[in-house]
């Protein structure tokens, strides 16, 4: 396979599944250097999983993964942990310590990973922590800090130190409408200012159009669909149509697979 | 399938599931001791309040246990060897009992209900919670940061608590057999010298406390670590961690006595 240097991350032939239950099969997937990339898909079609296998948290039962030009397969322990500190990742319950203050847990990475003077991870968090709207946060725990504040943290945190490519888990969620408008504006800005790879898995369609510049539409272990988001809204597909527009009925089902409803009702005498 | 060809599959099935979770446990020590990983945190700082949180913070229990046993051995002693007319025996019937036996495992077993249930619930707390794999996203060792601290904290302290539960457990001795039975002192403290041996009983019992410290707190990390991150998962694995600990400690004293005392 020849590798893209345009691509930040690029994913070939990848299958994984739980079990019996596929999850991927044979997907492929490019994440451009320095642009927004947003995942969207039904519940339970794996966003989640592929931002674990992009982490090497799981590995593919086949298939490679490609980060900045580097084969996860292929890397040793250390290697990978090396790798991971140049990532920065947003989990969706947020993923606070929660035996460290608020600035604690931005400063956590900073402390372990540079060298720097405490007074200056003192600026660069009050920094982080600003542009989150939570520097008056600093000194709370995080069993104190709501939802949707938890994750404005975690978001400071993950880009604690300036990563060069950061994955979302959900970061819309919880969040209301004025947090949302700012995080949409920071999300955007962080590209724009730092040149930031983004990978955003959300199910907040228009929040996320707003600022992605490639999506992709995961159902039933495959990408349905891949293009920018304009593209995709005036899409004729009748997969694409049905999530992009929430049409309860359409190609994708709604119900997770299962026996008939009538016979699952009345037993065994129907 | 007949009965005996479902038992065979199920005897071997459990062979190997048990040297697969083997296999996994040696592979999670041989991870927590090598400098491999990320994170290039002081170690330092995280081992010492864990000694703090593991060791410390189980003195009092470990300390009453100690005393309350040594004055139940002194008193169960006397009651016997008054009969022979050896009740000056006390002393080292209380001090060989604890340091050789009762010190290091009742300790054990003390740790694994006190410390080796906390950490492995903490553990499984932080995998549950995404914790583990938020340190990991931000290339640090969960397995360095998280799981080497506690295990090494317990490997230090628990020989640490085992000594001073013979310590109390023989000033309880005193306690009774002195000033409540009326031993001549004299006799208790110099039966007791001339009876315990630095290098063969304080020093085995010694090392059968570091092998129970080793034991219980690999158990504890192992299972927080490998727990199912739902509330039912951290509380099995919370009970397997007591469970396995009590009986590893159990089935190993027996074993090391045999080889320590026994010429096996």
């Amino acid at each position: 396979m020849t590798e893209n240097k345009d691509n930040f991350i690029e994913i070939r032939g990848l299958s994984f599944g739980y079990g019996n239950k596929v999850v991927f099969d044979g997907v492929d997937m490019d994440i451009p250097r320095g642009k927004v990339t947003a995942v969207m898909g039904p519940s339970g079609t794996g966003k989640t999983t592929l931002l674990r296998l992009i982490g090497a948290q799981l590995t593919p039962d086949a298939g490679t993964v490609r980060v900045d030009g580097q084969l996860l397969s292929s890397l040793r322990r250390d290697e990978l942990f090396h790798l991971r500190a140049r990532m920065g990742m947003l989990f969706q319950s947020g993923a606070l310590f929660t035996d460290m203050s608020v600035f604690d847990n931005v400063a956590f990475p900073l402390r372990v990973h540079t060298g720097l003077a405490e007074s200056m991870i003192r600026d660069i968090v009050l920094m982080k922590l600003q542009t989150v709207g939570l520097r008056g946060a600093a000194s709370l725990m995080p069993a104190m800090l709501s939802g949707g504040m938890a994750r404005r943290v975690a978001l400071a945190r993950a880009t604690a130190l300036d990563p060069d490519f950061i994955m979302y888990d959900e970061p819309f969620v919880g969040q209301d409408p004025i947090a949302m408008g700012v995080l949409v504006n920071l999300l955007g800005s962080l590209k724009k200012a730092l040149g930031l790879t983004s990978l955003i898995v959300s199910h907040d369609l228009a929040e996320t159009a707003a600022i992605a510049d490639v999506l992709y539409i995961l159902a039933n272990g495959s990408v349905i669909a891949s293009g920018r988001p304009d593209e995709l809204q005036n899409s004729d597909d009748p997969q694409v149509t049905q999530f992009m527009k929430g049409l309860p009925d359409g190609p994708v089902p709604f119900h997770y697979p299962a026996k008939d409803y009538s016979e699952d009702m009345l037993g065994e005498s129907a | 399938m007949n009965w005996c060809t479902e038992s065979m599959v199920s005897l071997g099935r459990w062979g190997v599931d048990t040297v697969r979770v083997m296999g996994r446990a040696t592979l999670i020590l041989f991870l927590m001791l090598s400098r491999g990983g990320g994170g290039q945190g002081a170690f330092f700082p995280l081992l010492v309040r864990q000694v703090y949180v593991v060791g410390v913070l189980s003195l009092v229990i470990i300390a009453v246990a100690g005393l309350f046993i040594g004055m139940v051995l002194a008193l169960q002693g006397y009651n016997i060897l008054v009969g022979y007319g050896t009740e000056q025996a006390v002393g080292q019937l209380v001090a060989l009992s604890l340091v050789r036996e009762l010190g290091p495992v009742v300790t054990a077993l003390l740790f694994a209900g006190r410390a080796g249930s906390a950490l492995t619930a903490e553990i499984g707390l932080m995998k549950t919670t995404d914790q583990l794999a938020s340190l990991e996203m931000i290339g640090v060792d969960p397995l360095r940061q998280i799981a080497a601290p506690r295990f090494l904290a317990g490997v230090i302290s628990m020989p640490i608590l085992a000594c001073i539960f013979s310590m109390v457990g023989i000033l309880g001795g005193a306690l009774i057999g002195i000033d409540w039975l009326g031993i001549y002192d004299g006799s208790f403290w110099g039966n007791m010298e001339q009876a315990v041996s630095f290098a063969d009983d304080v020093m085995d019992g010694l090392i059968k406390s570091v092998v129970f410290g080793v034991v219980v707190s690999w158990i504890a990390v192992f299972q927080g670590y490998e727990s199912m991150p739902t509330s039912e998962g951290i509380s099995l694995a919370t009970t397997r961690t007591v469970v396995y600990s009590s009986l590893a400690v159990l089935a190993l004293d027996l074993f090391l006595t045999a080889v320590m005392f026994g010429d096996l």
